[in-house]
């Protein structure tokens, strides 16, 4: 620390020199205090967490027992990662033998805003009663603000059991 | 640009004055004589500041109640980025915060900086350093691992000694029957909603009192020109922060703060010791007995407190030279040996680690699941150096292929054959073949089975002892008899949560003489050498609950 002035010098008597490096020394420490603390405080908030355990496929009811084209409200307890504990929650999808025969699971809420959207038996379509999205049988939006289909659930099927995975947002997928 | 800048600078100090503030904060006048030896104040302040920033990270991510306390912590320590780092500088900090106070406190000390008419700030100086305590004592409950519940124990039965107090004060820290969630709850209460605003106060008072008072000069500063307090003073405080924090970020990188297991009221074993700093009261208190343990655990504390309050009216005389000041020094040195002398008491009659190994829970433990012989195989893994070729850590490729993708699709019928002649099934392999015998490669191929992308590095993050004994658990073949998570054969008892119904003697002794321990056994005896029951009884013990 050869570059400090004395402490007995006073003030008006250090060249100008010497009192540019000061201030260029302190504000430069700081600078480096704030980013060493900030950076992995940035990474702490917006990183996210590791996420070790997936979900698991959960069972989801008989397919056996749709009709096709007519969607079925179906419940079922799955295990949901929730920060640091597992929780056990009852969750429900809207699940439909398509034409082709495909059965898919649509997770139940509007891809507007996040509404339960439900079935219109009438209209054979669904409706969002919170602004007016109304989507097709098979996810498409039909009319009104929701920005993109219906997002489904992963689905497997074993024998005549319907599987449920985890919801994959079909943001870019064309349905 | 210059201009506009000025013209801002104007605008702001016109409406808030601010600018103006900071410039008379800055230039104000101090003694000739200040200089390096005044900086912990300012270093003090820096800890406190950066302890309330990770405390307030730590807290976003934390459930304030006894068992979530320790599942979100360890949430932290193992999946939060950057989590450990948090709780690293925060735990560690704290420590720096007491060393940093007391040098501070030191420094006025021989100076004599607390003479008239600074009484005051040191009064206020005396109460931020119970405040500082304060903190240390209720944040240690809060991870809730045994270390902090048994600790907590101690401390709250102390506080029930108190005088007259004894009992009000065990019922305001919610202690009346057991640590629980009351008492948990009021300690968080007091750690971040009470002494933090009570710090922050404080803290402004004895800075007020500091400017009202000016710093303390020297003898002999009189007939010298006074110096401005920026640039110099700033600078070498700011070098002292920097020095500091640089010790604290590289221990909270470097040295490991490690999670106990969660609290448990049951544990017989566990030798609760406080925090470092609080060692040498936790001796004091050994020095006495019976119906005068009350001296040693509140009235001689006590005592020492309104002494160190009353420091400045207690010595009265006028300034002199700090290298004058030789009873203050040796008042200093006194208290130094008599703190050194009973912290390493207790540290020498602390008794030895028991030979259980401790986990560390701060490290995922999904390997607690595995049945022996997969455990068995992460120990041939390691020892026949597979990694050197197939790193299990996501992101590293060694020279083979990344078993993490590949193994789960083989049976272990392929793989034996495989590690018996590598290249004989996969032609072209540079893989030498494994000397291992059928058994043991089945070990392998059954660890190997396992692993996948997603838990490959908190398997292979086992701790050695668990792996040592489960060698020797595959190696006596324990699982003809027993079930471990739910693989063997169930002729004895289930060995899952045998630490929760056994002590650890009684399950060495049963190695000995299993007939005589439970009779009607027939298991027969093992003599084990010393190491392998040392391991294979840890292990045993750290499995979890049925």
């Amino acid at each position: 620390m050869d570059e400090t002035p004395r402490a007995d010098s006073p003030q008006s008597a250090l060249p100008p020199t010497r009192r540019n490096f000061s201030a260029v020394a302190i504000h430069g420490i700081w600078a480096v205090i704030v980013a060493a603390l900030g950076v992995p405080a940035i990474g702490y908030l917006l990183i996210p967490a590791k996420f070790r355990r997936k979900s698991d496929f959960v069972e989801a009811g008989d397919i056996t027992q749709l009709t096709p084209q007519i969607p079925l409200e179906v419940a079922f307890r799955r295990n949901r990662v929730d920060g640091w504990r597992v929780v056990s929650e009852k969750s429900t999808a809207w699940v439909v033998k398509l034409a082709d025969n495909n059965v898919v699971a649509y997770a139940p809420q509007c891809t507007h805003l996040g509404c339960a959207y439900h079935w219109d038996q009438r209209r054979t379509e669904f409706v969002c009663p919170c602004h007016n999205s109304v989507f097709s049988v098979d996810g498409k939006v039909q009319e009104g603000p929701a920005p993109r289909p219906l997002d489904r659930y992963q689905t497997k099927i074993e024998g005549t059991k319907l599987l449920l995975g985890p919801v994959q947002t079909s943001s870019s997928e064309t349905v | 640009m210059k201009r506009r800048l000025k013209a801002l600078n104007d605008w702001v100090d016109h409406r808030t004055g601010l600018p103006t503030a900071i410039q008379t904060f800055l230039y104000e006048d101090i003694p000739a004589s200040a200089g390096w030896h005044q900086v912990f104040g300012s270093v003090a302040m820096f800890l406190f500041m950066v302890q309330a920033f990770t405390g307030a990270l730590l807290a976003f991510n934390y459930a304030p109640t006894p068992g979530d306390a320790y599942n979100s912590l360890r949430y932290i320590l193992t999946e939060v980025t950057a989590g450990r780092l948090m709780r690293g500088l925060h735990h560690w900090g704290a420590s720096m915060m007491i060393v940093v106070v007391v040098l501070h406190m030191v420094q006025v000390f021989l100076y004599g900086a607390y003479k008239k008419p600074r009484e005051t700030t040191w009064m206020v100086g005396v109460m931020l350093l119970l405040l500082t305590l304060a903190y240390g004592l209720t944040g240690y409950l809060l991870p809730w691992d045994n270390r902090a519940y048994w600790g907590t124990v101690v401390t709250t039965r102390i506080a029930a000694q108190a005088p007259l107090l004894g009992s009000y004060l065990t019922r305001l820290l919610g202690g009346d029957e057991s640590i629980g969630v009351v008492t948990f709850a009021r300690f968080f209460g007091l750690h971040v909603l009470l002494l933090p605003p009570a710090t922050a106060l404080l803290i402004g008072i004895h800075v007020y009192l500091v400017r009202k008072h000016g710093v303390a000069p020297a003898p002999g500063d009189e007939t010298l020109p006074t110096t401005k307090f920026y640039p110099q003073q700033v600078l070498k405080d700011t070098v002292a922060i920097f020095i500091a924090f640089c010790i604290l970020f590289l221990m909270a990188v470097a040295v490991r703060v490690p999670l106990e297991q969660l609290a448990d009221p049951t544990d017989t074993t566990y030798i609760p010791r406080p925090e470092w700093y609080f060692l040498f009261l936790f001796q004091t208190l050994k020095l006495f007995n019976g119906p005068l343990e009350v001296v040693g655990s509140t009235v001689l504390p006590g005592l020492a407190v309104l002494l160190l309050l009353l420091v400045p009216f207690i010595d009265r005389s006028a300034m002199i030279k700090v290298t004058r000041r030789t009873f203050a020094a040796a008042v200093v040195l006194l208290a130094a040996i008599g703190w050194g002398g009973l912290t390493a008491a207790a540290v020498l009659t602390t008794p030895p680690e028991s030979r259980q190994a401790a986990i560390d829970y701060s490290e995922p433990t999904e390997w607690m699941q595995l049945t022996p012989e997969e455990m068995a195989g992460i120990g041939y893994f390691r020892a026949e150096n597979c990694a050197s070729c197939h790193s299990l850590t996501p992101g590293v490729t060694g020279i083979g292929p990344d078993l993490t993708q590949t193994a789960s699709h083989r049976t272990a019928a392929w793989m034996i054959q495989h590690f018996k002649s590598p290249a004989g099934v996969r032609p072209g392999s540079s893989m030498p073949p494994i000397q291992l015998s059928d058994s043991q490669l089945n070990t392998l191929a059954a660890f190997l089975l396992k692993v996948n992308a997603d838990n490959a590095s908190a398997l292979s993050s086992a701790p050695d002892f668990a792996i040592q004994g489960a060698l020797v658990y595959q190696a006596r073949g324990c699982a003809d008899c027993h079930v471990v998570n739910g693989s063997g054969t169930e002729v004895g008892p289930s060995l899952n949560g045998l630490g929760k119904r056994r002590t650890r003697s009684w399950v060495e002794e049963h190695f000995d003489d299993p007939p005589k321990l439970s009779p009607g056994s027939i298991m027969p005896a093992y003599k084990l050498p010393q190491k392998d029951l040392d391991n294979l009884v840890t292990y045993l013990f750290s499995l979890p609950e049925p």
